[in-house]
């Protein structure tokens, strides 16, 4: 842990201030987004399973859509959110965007298993097939391995600092396929079915199904702030043990 | 149970796709709690380290 060593005082000052004040807040909102986590799989579940009707074409297998699509659309939004504060770090020498970063890619990868769990199952039933190497099933697939090369390659390197660099550069060069993955089923012939929503055309699906997806999506949205968060307060404190804000804040029983 | 479902039967088999949709749903469950509970599990150990170092 060659970053850990005393850095003069006001420099200090300086550069943890951001961690401690994430931690204190962190701490407060974690809760709360489990509760909204709580209210929206409630909402969105019971829409889903009690209001929205039986699909006149893929029966009712097409109910798999209330966690695919959130978990495909927070699979690609979290690479993007973690590229992001991945390359701040990097630019700016922020140690917290880095440690933003380093926190998402866990979540960022379950949402992409999830995804193409959930799109196997539902694949088999419709297509007839689990998997098939076409472009989107094929890009996202690429999207679990960039996440997982990322975990890899920043845990593999003991500096904290030369970890976050190494870990924005491959961020950085693996968000090209975020777009790849989106513009897939327009770009390439695929068995994939179109975007479900698009600013352009009417919503393809009855009102309630789509009401269950987008409580879906806020539920997702809410978990990835607490775990991501939770794992982000971890981070925090594997890194900033030997600092003073951290001893201060032991030394209070409430602090914690 | 409501008028989707006559019996906890038929909801249970939802249409012939039971074990589609409960598959995809009971992973998704699972990933989602252990992945909270490992990002607990790593924030307290990182709480103990952090108290081992201060009182060192």
């Amino acid at each position: 842990m060659a970053m850990n060593a005393p850095a003069p005082r006001t420099l200090r000052f300086h550069m943890f201030a951001a961690p401690s004040r994430f931690y204190a807040l962190s701490g407060k909102l974690i809760p709360w987004f489990w509760v909204a986590t709580a209210l929206f799989t409630i909402a969105g579940l019971y829409i889903g399973f009690f209001v929205a009707p039986t699909d006149h074409q893929q029966g009712d297998s097409y109910r798999i859509i209330f966690i695919h699509v959130p978990a495909a659309w927070m699979s690609m939004l979290i690479y993007l959110v973690m590229a992001f504060w991945a390359a701040w770090g990097w630019m700016l020498n922020a140690r917290m965007a880095s440690m933003y970063a380093r926190a998402l890619a866990p979540t960022g990868a379950m949402f992409t298993f999830v995804a193409l769990w959930t799109g196997a199952l539902w694949g088999k039933p419709t297509w007839g097939t689990w998997w098939v190497w076409d472009a989107r099933l094929t890009s996202e697939f690429i999207l679990l391995l960039l996440y997982i090369g990322y975990i890899a390659l920043t845990e593999a390197i003991d500096d904290v600092r030369r970890a976050a660099n190494a870990g924005a550069l491959l961020a950085l060069v693996g968000a090209v396929n975020i777009p790849i993955i989106y513009f897939s089923v327009r770009w390439w012939n695929t068995l994939h079915q179109g975007a479900t929503i698009s600013a352009t055309a009417a919503p393809k699906m009855v009102h309630t199904m789509l009401t269950s997806m987008l409580l879906m999506t806020f539920a997702f949205w809410a978990y990835s702030f607490a775990v991501v968060f939770t794992r982000a307060r971890a981070i925090v404190l594997e890194q900033e043990a030997e600092t003073d804000w951290v001893r201060e804040m032991l030394r209070r029983p409430q602090g914690k | 149970m409501t008028m989707l479902w006559k019996s906890f039967d038929e909801f249970w088999h939802m249409g012939g796709y039971g074990l589609y949709v409960w598959g995809s749903y009971a992973v998704t469950l699972l990933v989602m709690v252990v992945e909270p509970l490992m990002a607990r599990h790593r924030s307290k150990a990182a709480m103990q380290a952090a108290e081992l170092e201060s009182n060192a």
